[in-house]
């Protein structure tokens, strides 16, 4: 009996077939001109149960888009630097909200400061050309930010030691 | 790379349609062909220009952790540190940085328990103290990447 097969005689919840729809989608979508109806075949199930599933999933933010994911290095974005920032925790929202809609911000978080070896609560990753380029758009942040942030840094990446992307398993 | 890759890089980082074509749906608003749409992303993803074309996840709300942390690791002893926390499957992405906490790692794991419980593997495995950084909050991060 195929997987296929089994599955359609078998009660499916909508939790499980999602959980099948996130392995057979992480590492990428069918290149086929109808690529759910693609997904459907080879899952065993209906394409409308596959796309009311995706559309699920989408609505209620556990897909936060579907689209291409560009490779910053290849497109000429080789220095990144993780800007760390001491901001009050009364408008650390507020600031990161400010900051997270800079254009060359690419991902911006508060996380726990572990003191006293580190003082920092908002984290926003730069990206740019070159390490100037990105140092002159954390001085454009600080300049922005003022006497809100008490100190900052920059933490240049200097080797990639792992990359695998996130992957639930099987 | 021409203006036709440029445009689905700079508008196709989101969107993408859950429809019977989605691939002709979205090359209408691209100004060219489902056919040509498809060719272009299957060779920017050849080249490498592309990391991936699909759905992205919300791994907490698929109700997975995930976390970044941090080592102080003394410089001899880099490489060797470096092996070990790569061995783990739940570290995703490690990079070198210039700090003296100079290890940075995104742990992710099917559960918070799991991902508890990794820290403290590496922890025993390295005999270094991690520093643990979950995200506490996300602000507004835009589809930002133009080209």
């Amino acid at each position: 009996m195929t997987d296929s097969a089994a599955h359609s005689e078998i009660i499916e919840t909508p939790e499980d077939l999602d959980r099948r729809l996130v392995l057979a989608t992480q590492s990428g979508l069918p290149l086929h001109a109808r690529p759910w109806h693609w997904l459907a075949t080879e899952l065993g199930v209906g394409p409308e149960q596959v796309m009311a599933r995706m559309q699920a999933m989408l609505d209620d933010g556990r897909i936060r888009r579907i689209g291409v994911l560009p490779n910053h290095y290849r497109l000429g974005y080789v220095a990144n630097g993780m800007s760390v920032w001491d901001v009050p925790d009364d408008i650390v929202d507020k600031v990161g909200e400010q900051v997270g809609q800079l254009d060359s911000v690419s991902h911006c978080y508060r996380r726990p400061r572990h003191l006293p070896d580190w003082p920092y609560n908002l984290f926003a990753m730069v990206h740019g050309h070159d390490r100037q380029e990105v140092l002159d758009e954390v001085d454009r942040i600080a300049g922005l930010l003022g006497d809100r942030a008490c100190g900052h840094e920059v933490l240049f990446s200097t080797r990639i030691l792992k990359k695998t992307g996130l992957r639930i398993g099987g | 790379m021409d203006d036709l890759d440029r445009r689905i890089i700079n508008h196709l980082q989101g969107g993408f349609p859950v429809s019977e074509r989605p691939y002709r749906d979205a090359a209408r608003k691209l100004d060219t062909s489902e056919s040509e749409l498809i060719t272009r992303i299957r060779c920017m993803l050849d080249d490498g220009l592309l990391t991936r074309f699909g759905p992205l996840f919300h791994a907490e709300r698929m109700g997975g952790a995930l976390s970044l942390c941090a080592l102080k690791v003394p410089e001899a002893d880099f490489d060797e540190v470096a092996e070990k926390v790569n061995s783990f499957p739940e570290v995703a992405h490690n990079y070198r940085r210039e700090h003296e906490m100079n290890m940075w790692f995104v742990l992710a794991t099917e559960t918070p328990q799991q991902l508890d419980e990794t820290i403290r593997q590496i922890e025993h495995c390295t005999g270094l103290d991690v520093y643990n950084f979950p995200k506490q909050a996300e602000y507004y991060v835009g589809l930002n990447l133009q080209v």
